[in-house]
């Protein structure tokens, strides 16, 4: 492996760090209104970051072509995000703060996030709530109007505004109505059903995009005058993850491959209270919000004999007594309790279950109990309502309603998947791939190192280092789609009003769309014996069982020559039935395995080559004494980023070395 | 279990379709339904012929991309789910399981099980917004108190996930519980007053032009509904409608 001397320039403005964004808005060039007519710009992916983005660039004028693989850019998986978005609006006077928001997420991310972004990302924070609210997004209030919060795991303040569980539905869908309204006005052009199969770079610049109509199969040319990427992240990798059946990585490394930097791809959040698997058949997970730990206590039996007697089906869990549990969280973790974060709660769950203390058949299963919170509010409740000496029954109907009213979807839903009521006998959870920290590399301007290629939302790597904090999602997305996009852009496009429309009859789009072509034809005229799925359950295994919550140089090392091999016999053996001039959903799935496949082994290479454990990325040679994650700030205080040039094994690296001048890095803890 | 598949089968939109028959074999209680179709997608790529075409994605419930007409119901025989969240365990070793598309003049099939509900796009471009530029220059999110349980009812409008079950479900196919819950979501918050009437003016027309049909009533929409719209949003779309007709001035 081979590394750049060259250091990767983020061009992060100087000076203090909470008059950067407005320093840089004030210098930036911009485009005149008039000028703007003249400016296309594609954006693909319509979910929080590429909705918002969308939407508002075409307010501002440019002429936008929006890409969705969905039938509706109402359906993307942005869609599905439960518990809430963050913003310091410090409404509840608890000592919130852009601040402290900007100190929360640093440190949630383990001091591997650039401070500049970061700092950026929180100032922003507390407009998009008042943007969505203009635009009718029905937040929960409380019974004076006024808009309520709740506490999200890592932090120990109430910033979390929430849609009841479906928060993420309902900023999608002020998203979608903001880009309806420039539908109509002609000013957003909408390809639903169409995947981006490549970028088109011409004189160094990304110039347009190769897309297939996944209804008719035609492969069509756009043009446009900057690129923007919004299509998610590629959690999918692991073939078993908490995103939809569709996401995939495939925008994101088609311009990986035409230049893009990919940063930090090991950086991935095993999302630590989702719904058990059942069994191989399984084609996705389920997530239960985070927000349930505000108010759901986690546990393993304390005693061998009480989980062999509950998989054994002798003891039911309602039958240990209090001193029979091992709160595990509030054990070890008594500042933060339930409330620690993401990967911090995902692997202690891993630790009880590898030591056998796994409640289900699998073993791989933990409790999350409401019995404490249904008899906490419920005694609230019965004094509320001037009921003296309530009877247990009455107590347990009024938390339950509580209960009901603050989750009530969440419980429902994992009653519909798991047959039993979660009111009356606690849930079973275990960690899941959820989310993914790393992502295309941007600077300051959220442009990749394809100039006037731009990444925004989770396809970027940007703002939560080795670490997501909840309800942090939601917030980049619409920052990076609302706020940010729209001006740094601008800086960029400036230098093309003179440009005039880009011609999609040059030999750059004509040589991707070959490309695309023969990949196309490869597909549907292989003679192969195996399913595209036979390759993903097998690639998805590799990446749990070896580059999972827990990783080391043995198993990655296999990894990285186990999916090499998978690859090649993928590209000997893999059948696609169909043809390629019609919906064909197998023929759009190989080439996103494809990419996956790819994707995976540059993965194990980023995770061997990191030699700490931060964040998400757990190696077992690098714990402290008791256990916990070990950084090493001396060396890997960095952002890697690779540079395609092959083989994924061929990639090189190159640094931006993380600088920390607002924060101190310190040994992250929550104890 | 051990199960008989009826399914539609339509190459393109414009192939006649019919319904062909698949035995499935070893189905597990706990898979949700597309997990089933997925198993019988996999049997059918191995014997090498083509699996069904469907429309999924999110798999929980909430994206409204699944959809599939289930012996006879929109989304199958359980109530307040969608086809993704559908567990075979609503179902008895050895039945007879009939799938069809959602079927409506405004929603053509593209292919075997996957239809056309770009109409609904088309309702909602419509005027399903409030014209309110997203610069960020808007007034502080609290400087409007709105009372909690307008906030409530606006949100169990706003929870419609766009599956188009309502239509598919509606011996008229109409589109009134759809376009009612979307008109309900403004029309209960202030930010939505100021376009009331040409919204929802703009929306029922763009329906009629669509080719949805006339509601009569019959509630069985607000009965198939996955998330539970109730028929109160037609009823408050009627009111918004004939209120602004009145008001209109042409
Ligand atoms: S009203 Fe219900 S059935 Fe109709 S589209 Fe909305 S969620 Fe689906
Ligand atoms: S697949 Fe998303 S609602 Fe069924």
């Amino acid at each position: 492996m081979s590394t750049d001397s060259k250091i990767l320039d983020a061009k992060a403005p100087d000076g203090p760090i909470d008059e950067r964004w407005t320093r840089h808005k004030d210098r930036i060039n911009l485009v005149n209104p008039a000028n703007k007519r003249l400016i296309d710009v594609i954006v693909v992916g319509t979910g929080l970051a590429g909705g918002s983005a969308s939407a508002t660039l075409a307010e501002l004028g440019y002429n936008v072509k929006a890409f969705a693989y969905q039938d509706s850019p109402r359906r993307a998986h942005s869609i599905a995000a439960q518990g809430g978005i963050n913003a310091a609006k410090n409404y509840q006077g608890d000592g919130d703060s852009a601040y402290r928001l900007f100190y929360d997420t640093v440190k949630g991310g383990d001091y591997r996030s650039r401070e500049s972004n970061v700092y950026r990302l929180a100032e922003v924070s507390t407009n998009i709530i008042d943007q969505c609210v203009a635009q009718g997004v029905p937040f929960a209030r409380d019974y004076g109007g006024l808009l309520d919060n709740r506490s999200f795991g890592g932090v120990l303040v109430s910033r979390t505004f929430y849609a009841k569980g479906q928060t993420g539905q309902q900023l999608l869908l002020g998203a979608y109505s903001a880009m309806n309204r420039q539908i109509a006005r002609g000013k957003i052009e909408m390809f639903n059903r169409h995947e981006m199969l490549d970028v088109v770079v011409v004189d160094g610049k990304a110039r347009g995009i190769i897309a297939r109509n996944l209804v008719t199969g035609e492969i069509e040319r756009h043009s446009a005058h900057a690129v923007v990427i919004a299509s998610g992240g590629y959690g999918n990798v692991y073939f078993l993850s908490t995103n939809a059946m569709g996401s995939n990585t495939t925008a994101a490394w088609k311009i990986h491959k035409k230049g893009a930097y990919f940063a930090n791809p090991c950086f991935t959040q095993i999302h630590p209270t989702c719904i058990p698997r059942s069994g191989d058949y399984q084609s996705k997970l389920t997530l239960m919000s985070e927000s349930l730990r505000n108010d759901g206590r986690i546990w393993v039996p304390k005693n061998m004999d009480d989980v062999v007697a509950i998989r054994e089906g002798r003891k039911k869990p309602t039958d240990l007594s209090e001193a029979e549990r091992d709160y595990y969280l509030e054990r070890r973790y008594p500042a933060f309790g339930n409330l620690v974060p993401r990967d911090v709660a995902s692997r202690a769950a891993k630790e009880r279950c590898d030591a056998g203390y796994g409640v289900n058949k699998t073993g791989e299963a933990v409790y999350l109990d409401f019995k404490s919170a249904i008899q906490r509010y419920g005694k609230e409740q019965a004094k509320i309502k001037g009921i003296d000496n309530p009877s247990e029954s009455q107590i347990l109907e009024l938390g339950e309603g509580i209960v009901e009213a603050k989750y009530g979807n969440l419980f429902q839903m994992y009653e519909k998947i798991v047959d039993e009521n979660p009111y009356k006998t606690p849930m079973m959870i275990y960690p899941a791939t959820h989310y993914t920290m790393g992502g295309i590399w941007v600077d300051y301007n959220l442009m990749t190192t394809i100039e006037g290629c731009f990444a925004i939302g989770e396809a970027n790597f940007s703002d939560h280092g080795a670490n997501r904090l909840g309800a942090s999602a939601l917030m980049q997305g619409l920052a990076d789609g609302y706020f940010v996009l729209p001006y740094t852009i601008g800086d960029y496009l400036s230098n093309d009003i003179r440009t005039g429309s880009i011609s999609t009859d040059s030999p750059e789009f004509a040589e991707a769309e070959k490309s695309v072509k023969d990949r196309i034809d490869f597909f549907v005229n292989n003679k192969g014996e195996h399913s595209v799925d036979y390759y993903h359950k097998k690639l998805g295994k590799i990446m749990w069982d070896k580059c999972g919550m827990a990783r080391n140089e043995k198993d990655l090392k296999e990894a990285i020559s186990e999916i090499s091999e998978l690859r090649a016999d993928f590209w000997k053996n893999v059948v696609v039935p169909g043809s390629a001039d019609e919906m064909n959903a197998e023929l759009e799935k190989a080439g996103r395995v494809a990419d996956f496949l790819e994707l995976g082994e540059l993965f194990a290479k980023d995770a061997l080559e990191r030699e700490e454990s931060c964040g998400g990325h757990f190696r077992e040679e690098h714990v402290t004494e008791d256990g916990e994650a070990k950084r090493d700030d001396e060396n890997f205080a960095y952002v890697a980023a690779w540079e395609y040039k092959g083989e994924p094994s061929d990639a090189q690296l190159h640094k931006e070395q993380l600088e920390f001048n607002d924060i101190k890095l310190k040994q992250r803890s929550y104890k | 279990m051990n199960l008989t598949l009826k399914i539609w089968r339509q190459k393109s939109p414009k192939d006649q379709g019919k319904m062909v028959d698949y035995p499935v074999s070893d189905i597990s209680e706990h898979m949700s339904f597309l997990e089933m179709m997925d198993v019988l997608n996999e049997t059918l790529i191995a014997k090498g012929e083509e699996p069904v075409a469907f429309d999924h994605d999110c798999r929980e419930g909430i994206c409204g991309m699944c959809s599939m007409y289930i012996n006879g119901e929109a989304h199958g025989p359980d109530r307040g789910v969608t086809t993704c969240q559908l567990h075979m365990r609503k179902f008895k070793d050895g039945d007879t399981i009939y799938i069809e598309p959602f079927r409506a003049k405004a929603f053509p099939v593209i292919k075997d099980l996957s239809v056309d509900r770009s109409s609904f796009d088309r309702i909602q471009q419509a005027g399903g917004y409030i014209s309110v530029n997203t610069s960020g220059n808007t007034q502080d999110a609290n400087a409007i108190p709105i009372p909690k349980d307008d906030a409530d009812l606006a949100m169990d409008a706003a929870t419609c996930i766009g599956c188009g079950a309502c239509v598919a479900t509606c011996k008229n196919s109409s589109a009134m519980l759809f376009v009612g819950a979307k008109v309900s979501q403004y029309a209960l918050l202030p930010q939505g007053q100021v376009e009331a009437s040409q919204r929802v003016q703009n929306m029922v027309k763009q329906m009629d032009d669509e080719g949805f049909g006339n509601c009569t009533n019959t509630g069985a929409c607000e009965v198939e509904c996955p998330k539970g719209i109730s028929l109160t949003n037609i009823a408050r779309l009627n009111r918004e409608f004939l209120s602004a007709k009145a008001s209109s001035k042409n």
